[in-house]
């Protein structure tokens, strides 16, 4: 599987760790990387391009922001760009003042406008509207049929005097339905129609005459969010053939990337009002650009990790364990505490899986099991304050009584000593800008992932060989801690130097 | 044996073929049997590559133009890594052929796209010794599961096979009166859910079930759409798929993956494959813009070939697809 991008970003920066400024030539390199990454995400290949060279011009002109890498600074600016065509002129659905309001929905076939209309309708309906979903999609088998299921499902009631499955004109129905709710005082008129490609015009006509038959206040374009390069091509077609006033997201609790967004909202510049997340009927939320931009670099939560960056960290913590480190008196304590920060931090798993790189390490995930942690946890406190501060003293007969005190085996507290000291090792050989060979201190389930699992990836691990160029221990510690936790220097809450490399 | 399913149809030379059966396949009590017919492939096919629109229009490609080549490839779905690819090879071959001119360079990269889209077991399998072969249609929501088990249907009983299907979407609304309303267009037996929920395995293996007791011949299993991140879901099919094995292999997973899908479809046919062992792919929506360039990829990674090809909402806009086809309706040639 491909890295992603924030893995591949580090290994395009690692000779240029120590510039501050970037070279228009450093600034290709790592857009390339960008423009991977936006076309792996399913972006359009035009709006690509113009993405790039528009960050591409800010990269050249920005100022340099001391708190981060080049990288990082490139990311941010990607981000920002990324953020301001996603959100631009964020909005809300637009009510008519005299009632009804009229949402008319459109998009190819399958990207989900029934479900959608379904959904809206359940959040209409808990915003204290009447809404009223009308069966204008006639074409596909039994379509009214399951409008007419969600209707009940979600208590609103469907306008479908006709049967559909290619019987009845939807715009005579559409015409219809306006009349009816106006009669029966619907605040909201939800019309759903059929599917149809932008290229057939026979259809494209139809959906303009139902638009001009309802007058909508909104006419709304569903996509899937799995769209590939096509959604440029279709979102055009929409916008010139019925002229759509605002974008729906669908099928998001998929794994996509999502560029599709981006594609849309950049070639219709028409706001994405909602995405819609899941199989049940309230799983519909507001958009979020900054959420969206995230899952497009598939940065995880680096982009937080960047922000925090910008704020200092506690040096003095970090200072704290680099002298521990050279001192060599690291003890298991230490390593104890570290693991309850970590845990203070919230559930393990959900915050590996906001790091950067998760995406390729789900599988893992799932068969880490945090338990590990406890299991050690429940060694370390078997152990007496001595045993804690010196492995060594940790002869057969103390083993088995920390065994029998935990409700361990003796061979899992040697695999923890070992670990431990391993990583012990590691720490100090990397406190003194040394290569540190693999990730040992981690909980066995975890071994598995290496570096990789925390951000790094074994091509980083070969950046080590560079060392740090500080000449201050403390510092050198906490940018190979940094390095570690995927080339974002920590935040306070985790000191650097940490065992788990965060 | 001499019996063929398609006599009248051979001569007709509108259906797709089949693979051919060299063992003719029996039914328990059922005196016919179902031998393949040996169509030459040149005879038999319905004509795809004219609803493919062409990656060219409008585009000059010649010896000028061959770094444009990987654009048009981005834009049509093929990633960047196979787009890289693709145009390297291209150049390659034009360099040692001296290729110049936009039809020497198109009928190269033709050859390269039929090349790697090229793989054995395209066929339907349709041949075994044991009747009812099953059919498990899965893919993501919204791709056209249904749309291609009624035109599969409508074709397969067009050539005498008693089809049974299987209601198995049980989750969406309405679902199952959508895969009736296809049944019922070409006279196939339906067995749905009894109740409203029901556990989409048991529907299958009522299926299956009822197909054995009716001596069918196929049975088609509509399931619900599910993205491939969904754990529960996709264990739910591996488990449709083990409770129908109790009584019957099944024969064909047909993954169905819709052509506007961008670069998640290579994750959504790895994810399928490993929980259902996708045999297939059927794409669909080709009739729009999309091109499907994804299947490249899938091929070529995964080894699962394309077998099925969708074109439109009528009962007979498919085809079996053909490497070299697909390739001659991408150039346009």
């Amino acid at each position: 599987m491909f890295g992603n991008l924030s893995d591949r970003l580090a290994q395009t920066f690692k000779n240029l760790r120590t510039k501050g400024k970037l070279t228009p030539a450093d600034i290709d390199t790592t857009l390339r990387e960008i423009r991977r990454a936006l076309l792996e995400a399913d972006v359009a290949l035009e709006v690509v391009k113009t993405f790039v060279s528009a960050v591409r011009e800010r990269a050249l002109g920005d100022e340099v922001n001391k708190a981060l890498n080049p990288a990082q600074q490139i990311v941010q600016i990607v981000n920002e760009e990324l953020i301001a065509i996603l959100g631009g002129d964020a909005r809300r659905i637009q009510f008519a003042k005299n009632p009804p309001t009229v949402i008319m929905l459109a998009g190819l076939q399958g990207s989900g406008k029934t479900t959608l209309a379904g959904k809206l309708a359940k959040w209409l309906k808990d915003q204290n509207q009447t809404p009223l979903l009308v069966a204008a999609d006639l074409q596909r088998p039994n379509a009214v049929n399951q409008l007419q299921v969600l209707g009940e499902r979600t208590g609103v009631p469907v306008f479908a005097p006709e049967p559909g499955n290619g019987l009845g004109n939807p715009v005579k129905v559409a015409k219809e339905a306006i009349k009816f709710a106006t009669q029966k005082q619907y605040s909201v008129v939800l019309v759903d129609t059929a599917g149809r490609l932008g290229i057939d015009e026979d259809m494209m006509q139809q959906a303009r005459d139902i638009r001009d038959a309802v007058n909508p206040d909104e006419v709304l374009f569903v996509i899937d969010a799995m769209v590939g390069q096509d959604a440029v091509n279709v979102a055009k077609a929409f916008e010139d053939g019925v002229g759509i006033s605002g974008v729906v997201l669908t099928k998001l609790d998929g794994d996509s990337r999502g560029g599709a967004a981006l594609s849309v909202a950049s070639v219709t510049g028409k706001p994405i009002l909602f995405s819609s997340t899941g199989e049940g009927l309230d799983a519909f939320e507001p958009f979020y650009p900054d959420r969206m931009a995230s899952r497009i670099l598939d940065m995880g939560d680096v982009l937080s990790l960047i922000e925090q960056a910008q704020r200092a960290f506690d040096a003095e913590d970090a200072a704290k364990m680099a002298e521990k480190l050279a001192k060599n008196s690291f003890t298991l304590d230490d390593f104890l505490d570290q693991m309850q920060q970590m845990r203070k931090m919230g559930s393990m798993k959900a915050m590996l899986a906001l790091m950067p790189g998760a995406g390729a390490m789900r599988e893992q995930l799932d068969n880490f099991d945090e338990k590990e942690i406890d299991r050690t946890e429940a060694i370390i406190r078997s152990m007496t304050p001595g045993e804690r501060r010196d492995t060594k003293i940790l002869n057969g007969s103390r083993r088995l009584r920390i065994a029998r005190g935990s409700g361990m085996t003796v061979t899992d507290v040697n695999s923890l000593v070992n670990r431990f000291e391993q990583a012990a090792k590691m720490m100090k050989t990397m406190s003194k800008g040394g290569i540190p060979q693999g990730m040992p201190g981690m909980p066995a389930g975890m071994q598995g992932m290496g570096m990789g699992g925390f951000g790094g990836g074994k091509s980083k691990a070969k950046d080590k060989k560079k060392g740090s160029k500080s000449g201050n221990p403390a510092k050198r510690a906490a940018e190979e801690a940094a390095r570690l936790s995927g080339e974002k220097p920590s935040d306070g809450s985790a000191p650097a130097g940490s065992a788990f490399g965060l | 044996m001499a019996f063929e399913w398609f006599k009248k149809k051979r001569s007709d030379e509108s259906m797709p073929p089949v693979s051919a059966a060299d063992t003719p396949v029996t039914h328990a009590t059922v005196e016919q049997t179902h031998a393949v017919a040996e169509v030459a492939k040149s005879g038999g096919s319905r004509s795809f590559a004219r609803r493919i629109r062409s990656l060219f229009t409008g585009q000059l490609f010649d010896a000028d133009h061959i770094d444009d080549l990987e654009d048009i490839l981005l834009l049509a779905d093929f990633g960047v890594d196979a787009s890289a690819d693709i145009v390297a090879s291209v150049r390659k071959q034009a360099t040692a052929a001296g290729a110049k001119t936009e039809s020497e360079l198109k009928a190269i990269l033709v050859s390269v796209l039929t090349q790697s889209l090229e793989v054995p077991n395209r066929e339907l399998n349709l041949t075994g010794d044991q009747l009812p072969y099953v059919f498990l249609v899965v893919g993501v929501n919204g791709v056209g599961k249904t749309t291609t088990i009624g035109k599969l249907t409508a074709w397969l009983a067009e050539g005498d096979w008693d089809v049974v299907i299987g209601a198995a979407d049980t989750f969406r609304a309405a679902a199952v009166e959508q895969v009736a309303t296809w049944a019922a267009r070409s006279g196939a037996k339906l067995v749905g859910p009894k109740v409203e929920g029901q556990d989409p395995a048991s529907v299958a293996f009522e299926a299956v079930e009822t197909a054995v007791a009716s001596e069918a011949d196929i049975v088609i299993i509509d399931t619900a759409g599910r993205l491939q991140n969904k754990q529960g879901l996709m264990d739910e099919l591996g488990k449709i798929r083990r409770v129908v094995e109790k009584t019957v292999p099944v024969t064909e997973v047909l993954l169905v993956l819709d052509a506007t899908t961008g670069q998640n479809g290579l994750a959504q046919a790895k994810a399928f494959a490993e929980v259902a062992n996708v045999t297939g792919v059927v794409l669909t929506k080709v009739d729009g813009t999309a091109k499907g360039g994804i299947v490249y990829s899938i091929q070529r990674e995964l080894g699962i070939p394309v077998k099925l090809i969708g074109f439109g909402e009528g009962i007979n806009d498919f085809a079996f697809f053909e490497a070299d086809e697909f390739a001659r309706g991408l150039v346009g040639i």
